[in-house]
């Protein structure tokens, strides 16, 4: 990476709807995150093997490298774990979402997954605080 | 109808996609739910359950098991006229549920009527979370333009189309829905999608 091209500085990524405030270069329209920022925000570490996390390791295939000395490409690294990104590189923030798979494995397996939302006082409820009832889960929105 | 059954075992959960709590307020205050009516601004819901539409509702049994997926259904016939969908052999289904325990489906029936998200599905609601971040940061153009995106990449997502209209300036009942409406259905596609048995008549009337 040719770092004398690379605006520095804070970059938010937000995980699943949870934003993390990280240091991040951006040269040209790639983003790349060090090394230890992503395994502090994302849990997973470039080892030998591959991308880990814990257990888990995706190989990174030698024709793609994902990571520049200590640097990993954000966009790579959301492909290499099939997550989708979206990306705004103006505003310096980007979305990694959730797999489809993922999801789709969630919801064929029938264990409803669980949530925490507000309500208008700002109480927090969860879905799994009414195992032992029968629940109705309405989403409706005043649109 | 919840008053019946809510001693049986049975709680409604709402949850409100919406652009701030502001937005649900007046509906939440006017219904004054015993039952807990959450906010979610994040979609956070249509993520987790693939939800396109609204209104979706889904039955969730005492452990915490899917027992009929996403369908459409209103709580009463009010919205009947103009949608046509009937809300009446709904409610008799889950009345009988609640207080028989008689389930609509099997386990394999349910998985045959859920619907998998696809990559774009994900990939929309990336750009939808992006967008709904920056919105709430004041970044109100570059929110738009990741909308945009979400709708080009899902364009059956009405929770993203319809649900950031507000957040784009637009009126989510105004010409603006209604041409996005009539394009869609004209098209063939159905704008809400019930599960067959509850199917009522073709909703294409509005």
């Amino acid at each position: 990476m040719d770092k004398s091209a690379a605006t520095e500085g804070a970059f938010v990524l937000i995980n699943e709807g949870r934003p993390l405030a990280v240091a991040a270069s951006v040269v040209g329209s790639q983003v790349w995150l060090p090394a230890d920022a992503v395994k502090a925000a994302l849990g997973w570490e470039l080892k030998p093997e591959g991308l880990c996390r814990g257990d888990v390791c995706v190989p990174v295939p030698a024709n793609s490298p994902i990571a520049i000395g200590e640097d990993i490409d954000l966009a790579g690294l959301a492909a290499l774990l099939r997550r989708p990104l979206a990306l705004d590189l103006e505003e310096r923030a980007a979305y990694l979402g959730a797999v489809a798979e993922d999801r789709g494995a969630a919801l064929a397996s029938l264990e409803a997954p669980d949530f925490r939302l507000p309500d208008l006082e700002g109480r927090v409820h969860s879905l799994s605080a009414h195992r032992g009832q029968k629940v109705l889960l309405v989403a409706y929105a005043s649109w | 109808m919840y008053e019946e059954l809510k001693g049986l075992g049975f709680v409604v959960i709402t949850v409100a996609l919406d652009r701030s709590a502001d937005d649900a307020r007046p509906w939440i205050e006017t219904a004054r739910p015993t039952h807990p009516a959450l906010i979610d601004t994040a979609h956070v819901l249509a993520d987790l359950y693939n939800m396109v539409n609204v209104p979706t509702i889904l039955w969730i049994d005492e452990r915490g098991r899917i027992v009929r997926p996403n369908d459409v259904a209103f709580g009463d016939d009010t919205f009947q006229r103009t949608t046509r969908l009937e809300a009446a052999r709904h409610l008799g289904a889950l009345r009988t549920w609640v207080r028989d325990g008689v389930r609509p489906f099997t386990d394999e029936q349910v998985r045959a009527l859920q619907v998998q998200p696809s990559a774009a599905d994900q990939e929309a609601r990336a750009c939808f979370g992006l967008g709904e971040w920056l919105y709430g940061q004041g970044r109100r153009e570059a929110a738009a333009r990741h909308f945009a995106r979400g709708a080009e990449l899902a364009p059956h997502d009405f929770t993203i189309r319809r649900g950031t209209m507000r957040m784009v300036g637009l009126d989510p009942m105004g010409p603006e829905f209604r041409l996005m409406y009539r394009e869609w259905t004209e098209a063939g596609r159905p704008y809400y999608r019930p599960l067959p048995d509850t199917a009522g008549t073709d909703p294409s009337g509005m």
